[in-house]
């Protein structure tokens, strides 16, 4: 084979400083640890499911289940989940009268909600579900918008007294992927297209429930020895 | 010359936005540098994999090839051999053809812009012209 020419000597040189630079782009990438991003297309595995079915608020025995189904990132979910859920527990959920389970239906048009599903969901492996999960709903408009919404998950696991180290790696391995992808698999299957939706006695409700709306069906569902006051 | 230059270059550039975008699908980069939710939209959309693999793996493998046949046709013995820039260039016509599709996608089914996505549109336009450009001319001289 014939000897390069310079030209073709420079542009080799061209070629090796770009594949150099290329390549120290993607690893510094790559060695940015805060960051991560739960995959979707993850393949569902036995263990992820295993011995879970939501994440559950309330007495075991209560007469009425309600299982809801929604959306970290969702507008709608936020304000149900501020505003209408405290008055839902201290009336219900308390009394005995009614158990909420949670379960993820992270919508594909939000970018960072199965980040946040999986914050919560390695905030659960340190029986830290639910205060990160009101941080999340209430932190909706901070980091909804934002360019990266893990540190400030990252924040609210802190806040909330998680041991960082085991967040990181709960987040960094995406432990908990497959289980998010179940959960959005098993709304799919039951017919969830929106959310919030609630799912109470085999019956799918939708729209904007009020905790008014909400005690008058559990009234109506709850036995009569349990639901008279 | 200078053509096939210009189009190993380019194809070196998107080999690397597509591994950028395939190590982000992969849950190995946090987020995407891109201004706004379009990039995570459009890759974490159902249509970011095709019979099963993901489409940012097509264009690493895409750019890759590219690469390795315009390397191939800038050796100093190819001048004078037509078969390596006609591969380059039917590799090229593939490339635009695809991504014309990913990005009617984009537009009218998904109705949101990655802009990786763009640059990498614009990437395989060029390399294609340019891919013209150069069966029209003579190939390297050995020095």
């Amino acid at each position: 084979m014939a000897a390069a020419t310079p030209g073709m000597k420079r542009f080799y040189g061209l070629l090796g400083a770009v594949a150099i630079v290329g390549i120290g782009l993607l690893g510094w990438q790559l060695s940015r640890p805060a960051t991560v991003s739960i995959p979707a297309n993850v393949a569902i595995q036995p263990g992820d499911t295993a011995g879970f079915n939501g994440y559950v608020k309330g007495d075991s025995s209560a007469p009425v289940e309600i299982t809801e189904y929604a959306d970290y990132q969702c507008p709608f979910c936020q304000t149900f989940a501020t505003l209408q859920m405290p008055t839902i527990e201290e009336r219900l959920i308390k009394t005995g009268k009614l158990r909420w389970r949670y379960k993820d239906f992270p919508l594909q048009q939000h970018s960072y909600s199965r980040l946040a599903a999986h914050s919560a969901a390695c905030a659960a492996d340190q029986g830290k579900f639910w205060p990160q999960h009101e941080k999340l709903y209430e932190g909706q408009a901070e980091w909804a918008e934002s360019h990266d919404a893990a540190p400030i998950f990252r924040k609210y696991a802190e806040a909330n007294g998680l041991d960082l180290a085991r967040y990181d790696a709960c987040m960094s391995s995406h432990a908990h992927a497959g289980r998010i992808e179940a959960s959005y698999q098993e709304a799919m299957r039951v017919g969830v297209n929106s959310t919030p939706t609630l799912l109470v006695g085999g019956r799918l409700y939708t729209g904007r429930l009020d905790s008014d709306a909400i005690t008058r069906l559990v009234d109506s569902l709850a036995p009569k020895t349990t639901s008279a006051r | 010359m200078i053509y096939r230059m210009g189009a190993a270059f380019l194809s070196l550039v998107g080999l690397f936005v597509s591994a950028y975008l395939y190590l982000y699908k992969i849950g190995r980069i946090g987020s995407l540098a891109c201004g706004s939710g379009g990039c995570e939209t459009v890759q974490l959309s159902s249509w970011s994999r095709v019979l099963g693999v993901e489409v940012s793996l097509i264009g690493v493998i895409g750019y890759a090839l590219l690469l390795g046949v315009a390397l191939v046709a800038l050796q100093p013995g190819a001048e004078n051999r037509r078969g390596p820039m006609r591969l380059f260039t039917l590799l090229a016509a593939a490339g635009v053809l695809f991504t014309a599709y990913l990005t009617s996608l984009e537009l009218f089914v998904i109705h949101a812009i990655c802009r990786w996505c763009v640059g990498s549109a614009v990437i395989i336009v060029s390399i294609f012209v340019l891919a013209l450009m150069a069966q029209r001319m003579p190939g390297p001289q050995a020095g």
